[in-house]
């Protein structure tokens, strides 16, 4: 398998007009080989979804039908729907279905769920991106700053605000920022939006739940580097400190950085259903809160899977990340082969 | 250096002064030194107490669900102590009633989990192989999935009572305990002792109970506390969503989510539960913290 990839690749680069390095054809075999291992992980994710759904109680029929509900229209509709198919036979059309691109269609609506998905994903995906850029921004800075100084009176308040804040419920957290900033001092609108004022809100309080997270991390493994030889060597042969902290030190501290980073994306993913039922923000967290309101079982399946999907990717890009940032990830695949 | 003196020391003092400590004595000593454990544990009885002894403070009847029209949206005062929210009902006593509701959901959920996850855990630690590979690979896929997401996927399935609730908030912590119970199994497992249980004859499931779990408690601890503070919050955040507690039983998360639309006037409507939910949380969080540095300083960094 991998061989064969190589000699495609190797192909692929002649035909492009240079050959393929051997650094190249490791990244590629590294990209390809998580890109497959993702595979059943997602399907999986999928089936347990929708087993979950697939077994609720009631008729999706009746939610259908509504008033025009009688047996016979219920029958052919049932019939219609392939509703009578067994579990894996309507799991698997629905995974061809996910191939091509198709969702299903919302049983209230009629509507293809990607559509109605499709309009509010990117929201969310916005949020979620402002909020970790926020997270991230604030947490390095700090986490590397205590780490420096681990008994400083800086680091000591830093780290009870930490502790506040992990334990600070997100959505109380914007309840209280809506008082403030909307209700007493009325600076800033209480219901979030796609533009600068109204995604302020919303994204401090999804981004305040991943802060201290970070801020902890950040903190311990760079003390962890600041305690390894070959800082202590740098710092023998005289390098400035500054340099021995962000040059050397810091590349290193930011490896286990990086994870917490990317998996914080998917449990932000889950954050943002409350962030945005607080704010009232148009995304994905709403359509499927309506969902589940109107029992519209493949808008909630569409929802889930699309963010299963979302935090799939996520992972991937943190293991491919890794694999160019950190050295001993390409020895080890060269070993195994 | 003039002035000392020699004290007559007895035989028994010697003896106290140098005995060796059991370490229950060693892991309560550690723990009484950390002062924000000890803050953590005081809030945490300080909740406990009066949410299951709530009936002394209130009437649940009465107090939390009666509607009381002419004294609706009171502020705090002597009588009403968090003040009287849309229906004239006494925020203190649906916050205390609200806690129970929270508190022992939370309990049977996190109990759940610890039994499922734990023996998953302790299966796939113990005996390795294809087992380890099939249930590790499930739980894996289980943590592709947000906590919460998996937790209103459920909900939304099977609808929204406290049972499917238990085991929405239970199932979707599963993983955790798993992992963190394998892990703790494998450290165990080839040790001597559990050589010599095999050796003498013990049958599997008398070894991974009495043998390797019972070593293994000290992660296990940590993790029940952090993870019970979890599962309080999910029950707020599910509430909250309106997927959790229906009104007009108190929750804080439902508390909250009827306390909008007059918070704008009456601040302290969602102020009251809010403090609860995280006072709980913020002192299972400290008693967590300090339970691990004190079972196994080790882990202190």
């Amino acid at each position: 398998m991998g061989n064969i990839v190589c000699i495609i690749l190797s192909v692929a680069a002649r035909l492009a007009g240079r050959a393929c390095t051997p650094r190249e054809v490791f990244m590629y075999k590294y990209v390809l080989k998580r890109l497959v291992a993702l595979i059943p992980v997602i399907i999986g994710v999928v089936f347990i979804i929708y087993l979950i759904l697939d077994l609720t109680p009631g008729d999706a029929v009746a939610t259908i039908l509504g008033t025009n509900y009688t047996p016979e229209a219920a029958a052919q509709l049932r019939e219609e729907m392939h509703l009578n198919d067994p579990f894996v036979v309507k799991f698997f059309t629905y995974i061809f279905g996910l191939v091509r691109g198709d969702f299903g269609n919302s049983y209230i609506t009629k509507q293809p769920v990607l559509k109605q998905i499709g309009a509010a994903f990117p929201n969310t995906l916005i949020l979620v991106f402002i909020s970790m850029f926020i997270c991230t921004a604030v947490a390095l800075p700090i986490g590397i700053q205590t780490a420096v100084k681990p008994n400083s009176l800086f680091s000591n308040i830093t780290a009870a605000l930490g502790m506040i804040g992990i334990a600070l419920p997100t959505f109380w957290l914007g309840l209280m920022l809506i008082l403030l900033f909307s209700v007493r001092l009325n600076v800033l609108p209480s219901v979030g939006d796609v533009s600068l004022k109204g995604l302020i809100l919303p994204s401090v309080t999804l981004a305040s739940s991943f802060l201290a997270g970070t801020m902890r991390t950040t903190r311990s493994s760079m003390l962890e580097e600041l305690n390894q030889d070959y800082v202590r060597t740098a710092r023998a042969k005289g390098v400035d400190e500054k340099d021995v902290i962000n040059k050397h030190a810091l590349g290193n501290a930011l490896l286990p950085v990086i994870t917490v980073v990317g998996l914080n994306i998917g449990t932000q993913l889950g954050g943002s259903v409350l962030t945005e039922t607080v704010f009232a923000y148009p995304g994905m967290g709403r359509v499927l809160i309506n969902g589940i309101n109107q029992r519209d079982t493949p808008i909630i399946l569409g929802c889930l899977v699309l963010m299963a999907l979302c935090i799939g990717l996520c992972n991937l890009l943190v293991d491919i990340i890794f694999a160019f940032v950190d050295p001993r990830i390409k020895s080890q695949y060269s070993k195994t082969k | 250096m003039t002035d000392t003196v020699v004290k007559r020391v007895t035989r028994k003092e010697i003896l106290k002064k140098y005995k060796k400590k059991t370490p229950a004595q060693e892991i309560l000593g550690r723990f009484l030194a950390n002062r924000l454990a000890i803050v953590g544990i005081i809030i945490f009885a300080a909740i406990l107490f009066t949410c299951v002894f709530a009936d002394l403070f209130a009437n649940y009847q009465i107090d939390a669900l009666k509607m009381n029209v002419p004294e609706r949206l009171q502020g705090p005062s002597a009588k009403h102590l968090f003040g009287t929210d849309e229906m004239g009902r006494d925020v203190f006593a649906r916050v205390i009633f609200g806690g129970r509701t929270s508190l022992w959901i939370g309990f049977v959920a996190t109990a759940f989990s610890l039994l499922v996850g734990g023996l998953l855990g302790a299966v796939a630690g113990y005996f390795g192989g294809k087992f380890d590979e099939i249930i590790m690979r499930i739980m894996d896929v289980m943590l592709c999935l947000p906590e919460i997401l998996l937790a209103i996927a459920i909900v939304a399935a099977f609808g929204t009572n406290i049972v499917n609730m238990i085991v929405a908030i239970g199932l979707s912590r599963v993983p955790r305990f798993a992992r963190i119970v394998r892990s703790a199994v494998l450290t165990v497992r080839d040790t001597d002792y559990v050589e010599a249980a095999r050796a003498i004859g013990a049958t599997n499931s008398v070894i991974i109970v009495r043998h390797v779990l019972a070593n293994c408690l000290a992660p296990i601890i940590v993790q029940v506390t952090l993870i019970f503070a979890s599962a309080i919050l999910a029950i707020s955040s599910l509430s909250f969503l309106g997927l959790g507690v229906q009104p007009p039983a108190p929750e804080w998360g439902n508390m909250l989510s009827s306390g909008r639309q007059n918070m704008r006037e009456h601040a302290y409507l969602v102020i009251a539960p809010g403090m609860a939910i995280f006072l709980s949380i913020f002192s299972l969080n400290l008693l967590g913290d300090g339970l691990r540095d004190a079972l196994d300083p080790r882990l202190k960094h």
